[in-house]
């Protein structure tokens, strides 16, 4: 969550900001199709996977695979569930804003499960730290990957690597980077905004 | 959103965003409570001492497993075991504690305004767990939130508190929650049990039970609190049961069906029956679970204001 009070400001009121597009609707959605084969390709049928959008901002991503896995690979029984990380994370009481929670909810078993995590962007790599600790209060999953449709280079804390990307991006700085859903935001597209 | 206060002190000093607040963080913590693993790591870093002056076991408890759900250290304080006895003044007391490095003080005094009090004269936050016959505001914040869970909304319901309302900081409380939520309030009981100018705070006394509860979605039953009397408001527990204790029969000729409450502890047979107590109307033991998540928001929220000032980004 930390990523998206950073990465994600409310864009509409920033009109000063100089934005360039890193993924247009039709690459986000070769990028969607690619990630859904990729993993197809480690998780066949998906009978002992399960997919955990992590809060507020991965959710959208992960709603969207379930939906194509589905409907475009006829993948039957997907299991997706919402992880909020905002009791786990490391800097409760040292960030100005106050934080928020969101729902959890995860009706399934994570026991011997392959977990597979999806956020939207891979920043410093504090949330899915968070995200790793907040699983293991659900059980023991049997393994956890990270599926990011942005990994963000050079910029991570912590050795945390994602397992599927849709794309690298080299942000640096100030530079951020801000992900639209049409669900959410009324398009699909990656912008890269200096600031 | 953050809490507009820095203590919890009452519930006449907060807002109803405060309120709703800390109701939507309840949920979050109800969710948490139900888990296999009922613990979140966020308050690793936070001491809290409670310190009952008077007894307690059900808040105490309450207030100590939120605390330890919440990963927080706790140390308890019980005023029967300590230098209170010898002579020592309450500042002292909580000084000498605070000096081990305690961020947060949940206190139950005897005397009402004992949280107010220390909240002007010591460096840390405050939640009062009960003061005198002033208020219990976390009591007051589990009755409207399971209020809330079972009927949806609080606002527009019609609620009667029932029994001691002179000598209860529970029903002060709740009267200041159930306001500030848009709830119509009524109270019942003997004449002798009322305060004198209660009808200021927007409620009605109304003296007969059944129509009372003829007219309400919920009902609030409190404990008849013998060790707070000091003489005789009633001619005999009997008589007070008579007139306004709830059995199966008091129902059964209701028009309709009505929701149970009672903040424990419970005196089986005189304000409720057992029957009634155990039935599905009654959400006694749901109030007891609420207790737990809307203490562990409660604190959470008070947490957040102690800035430990080291920003990351």
């Amino acid at each position: 969550m930390k990523n998206s009070v950073i990465l994600y400001p409310d864009y509409k009121s920033e009109t000063s900001m100089s934005q360039k597009v890193l993924l247009n609707a039709t690459e986000v959605q070769i990028a969607l199709h690619r990630l859904a084969c990729q993993l197809i390709e480690n998780h066949d049928t998906f009978s002992n996977t399960v997919l955990v959008g992590i809060q507020p901002r991965g959710i959208f991503l992960a709603e969207r695979l379930k939906t194509m896995l589905q409907e475009e690979y006829e993948i039957k029984n997907i299991q997706l569930g919402y992880l909020d990380i905002t009791f786990y994370r490391d800097d409760f009481r040292r960030s100005e804003k106050p934080l928020e929670a969101n729902k959890t909810q995860l009706n399934f078993v994570v026991e011997d499960k392959k977990v597979v995590f999806i956020d939207d962007v891979l920043y410093t790599g504090r949330s899915i730290r968070s995200a790793l600790t907040a699983i293991q209060d659900f059980g023991r999953p049997l393994e956890v990957e990270l599926l990011t449709l942005i990994d963000r280079r050079f910029s991570r804390h912590l050795p945390i690597q994602p397992d599927y990307r849709g794309r690298q991006v080299d942000a640096i700085g100030d530079e951020k980077v801000k992900v639209c859903w049409k669900e959410n935001d009324g398009e699909d597209a990656v912008y890269l905004m200096n600031s | 959103m953050e809490l507009s206060v820095d203590h919890l002190l009452g519930i006449k000093y907060i807002t109803e965003d405060d309120i709703q607040l800390i109701f939507e963080t309840a949920d979050h913590f109800k969710e948490v409570i139900n888990r296999p693993i009922k613990k979140v790591p966020s308050l690793r870093d936070i001491t809290i001492a409670n310190l009952f002056f008077e007894n307690s076991t059900r808040t105490r408890l309450s207030f100590e497993l939120a605390e330890k759900r919440l990963s927080a250290d706790v140390i308890n304080f019980s005023a029967a075991s300590s230098s209170v006895k010898k002579g020592e003044t309450l500042i002292d007391t909580v000084n000498n504690i605070l000096s081990m490095k305690v961020d947060m003080v949940v206190m139950r005094h005897p005397n009402p305004g004992a949280g107010v009090f220390l909240s002007r004269h010591v460096d840390a936050k405050i939640i009062n767990a009960g003061d005198g016959a002033h208020e219990h505001p976390t009591q007051a914040l589990l009755d409207t939130y399971s209020i809330r869970e079972r009927l949806g909304d609080v606002a527009g319901k019609k609620v009667v508190i029932v029994g001691d309302i002179l000598h209860s900081r529970v029903a002060l409380s709740n009267i200041f929650a159930l306001k500030k939520l848009g709830a119509e309030v009524k109270v019942c009981g003997p004449k002798t049990l009322m305060p004198k100018h209660i009808e200021s705070l927007g409620v009605k006394y109304e003296p007969s039970l059944i129509k009372a509860l003829n007219w309400c979605d919920v009902a609030n039953m409190l404990r008849v609190q013998n060790e707070r009397m000091d003489v005789s408001y009633f001619p005999s527990t009997r008589e007070y049961t008579q007139q306004y204790g709830v059995n199966k029969n008091v129902l059964n000729n209701l028009d309709k069906e009505i929701v149970l409450m009672h903040p424990g502890p419970i005196n089986r047979g005189v304000e409720i029956t057992s029957d009634v107590a155990d039935s599905k109307q009654a959400i006694i033991l749901d109030q007891v679970q609420n207790g737990v998540a809307v203490r562990m928001a409660v604190i959470y929220l008070l947490a957040a204001k102690i800035n430990r000032g080291v920003a990351i980004h």
